[in-house]
């Protein structure tokens, strides 16, 4: 595990895979160490911020060593979030892959996915678990504000806006389950290792 | 009770921002200038996370229903108390009524106003601080809003009564610190970046500092898979042209960061303004 320097106040720990990523981001906070300020798991990274009074040496002689539990999510239900499958960019979708509407939503629907990592606006979790099938480009221009609770994907990731915002991923559909609420600690449902399924649901 | 007279060119509430949320995609947002906003909290007996107003360009007026403290830091600006100079860094007494009027800076880009007791708007996830990226916290100063200023009950006795601050140098040099990623650019990235002149882009704000010079080469194709980013980090986008992520900067990012700004270069960087030029130096 290859453990590089950030600044003189973080440094980023190569794990090689999102499993390990997700291990080393339960450890860290089920123990956490001491001046740690923030723990970001990435793809293939986690990223340990600490506070100016940290020797970041030994912190690094450290990270490697740490003990990593066995699955993350371990027997956790997945999060399951129902989606009226009535998006805008359905039919796009479907001629994209070749695939039918129907087949697009099964498709997406029959999936199981776990949360990779959290960015881009505040509880927005990339999904990893995607078909490949599924797998397309991003909109070549961005929508300027895409409604909360849209339903998305591009290249290998599903995710819900979980708030307002602008977004060029393809719009499939929508959901009513609250991903984001800020009087809520934590604020977000979906958190790093968090597995999610989605469940198809009638126009209301 | 404060009373917006007039925001200036972007006027926000700032604290130190909210740390520890970053794996929910929250940025820690909080003052861009961490140095000159403690400091003034610091002056009118504050703890140094108490929330002021962090003014860009300055170009602010506001006016006091009740009588107060306040402390004015950071980019140098004139300032005037119902029409009469004060001295920056240093604690001043503004009557009930008066106004607290900010010029524009003769350097440097952002100016903090501490008001003794802190500004008591609502938190939002352990914070006051507006995101301007992810929209959290209040919104942006505009005319006419109220800030509820919280009870300077128990605070530190004011106790200075100037603090000399050193001028803004015209051409700054930030200290940085290769990597995480400078493996992923030509050899001569890292000796392109200190040996030659950046000029800070107009598109920059809150979330980063744009910049244009000679683009760094990348020595390798291919993504990098997303990544958690920290302040003061400079990502390269496709362009070449790196970025330095200030205070609401995104939380991960794909593209490769060569270098991160050192700790005490944060609060320069903060103060760079438009079509002003820098050095990096390691």
């Amino acid at each position: 595990m290859k453990v590089r320097r950030v600044g003189d106040t973080a440094l980023l720990v190569e794990t090689g895979d999102l499993a390990t990523a997700h291990r080393m981001d339960a450890a860290l906070r089920s123990v956490p160490l001491p001046g740690v300020v923030d723990v970001v798991p990435g793809e293939r990274t986690v990223l340990v911020v600490a506070d100016h009074t940290t020797d970041l040496g030994s912190l690094a002689a450290r990270l490697p060593r740490l003990r990593l539990a066995g699955d993350v999510a371990g027997d956790a239900e997945p999060l399951e979030i129902p989606v009226v499958y009535d998006g805008e960019d359905l039919d796009e979708v479907a001629s994209l892959t070749g695939l039918s509407r129907e087949e697009v939503v099964r498709r997406h629907s029959a999936g199981s996915y776990t949360v990779a990592y959290l960015g881009f606006s505040p509880g927005f979790g990339y999904l990893s678990g995607l078909d490949p099938a599924l797998h397309v480009a991003r909109r070549a221009s961005p929508r300027k504000a895409v409604p909360a609770g849209s339903v998305a994907m591009a290249g290998p990731y599903a995710a819900v806006y979980p708030s307002r915002s602008p977004g060029g991923w393809r719009l499939l559909g929508r959901s009513r389950l609250p991903l984001w609420d800020v009087s809520r600690d934590p604020p977000s449902l979906l958190r790093p290792g968090t597995r999610v399924r989605f469940v198809p649901e009638e126009r209301s | 009770m404060i009373e917006v007279v007039r925001p200036g060119p972007l006027a926000t509430v700032q604290d130190l921002g909210r740390p520890g949320r970053a794996h929910l995609g929250v940025p820690r947002s909080g003052a861009a200038d961490q140095r000159a906003f403690r400091l003034a909290n610091r002056l009118v007996g504050n703890p140094e996370g108490a929330a002021g107003v962090e003014c860009t360009f300055g170009g602010a007026a506001l006016r006091f229903r009740g009588h107060a403290w306040i402390a004015v830091t950071g980019a140098p600006v004139t300032l005037r108390i119902d029409g009469r100079p004060h001295a920056m860094n240093a604690p001043c007494f503004v009557a009930a009524g008066a106004v607290v009027e900010l010029g524009t800076p003769t350097s440097g880009l952002r100016s903090y106003v501490a008001v003794r007791g802190g500004i008591a708007v609502d938190e939002v996830l352990g914070s006051r601080s507006t995101d301007l990226l992810s929209g959290l916290g209040p919104a942006p100063l505009a005319p006419g809003d109220r800030l509820p200023v919280g009870s300077p009950g128990g605070l530190q006795y004011i106790n200075v009564d100037v603090v000399p601050v050193a001028a803004m140098p015209e051409t700054p040099s930030l200290r940085i610190l290769p990597g995480p990623r400078d493996d992923w650019f030509a050899h001569d990235a890292l000796s392109t970046l200190t040996s030659s002149l950046y000029e800070v882009s107009p598109d920059s704000n809150r979330v980063g500092v744009r910049l244009n010079g000679p683009p760094l080469e990348r020595a390798r194709d291919g993504e990098l898979g997303s990544e958690g980013m920290v302040i003061g980090s400079l990502q390269v986008p496709p362009s070449g042209l790196p970025i330095i992520f200030l205070a609401d900067h995104p939380t991960t990012g794909g593209y490769p960061v060569v270098a991160v700004l050192a700790s005490a270069a944060v609060a320069e960087a903060a103060q760079l303004r438009p079509g002003q030029r820098l050095r990096f130096r390691l």
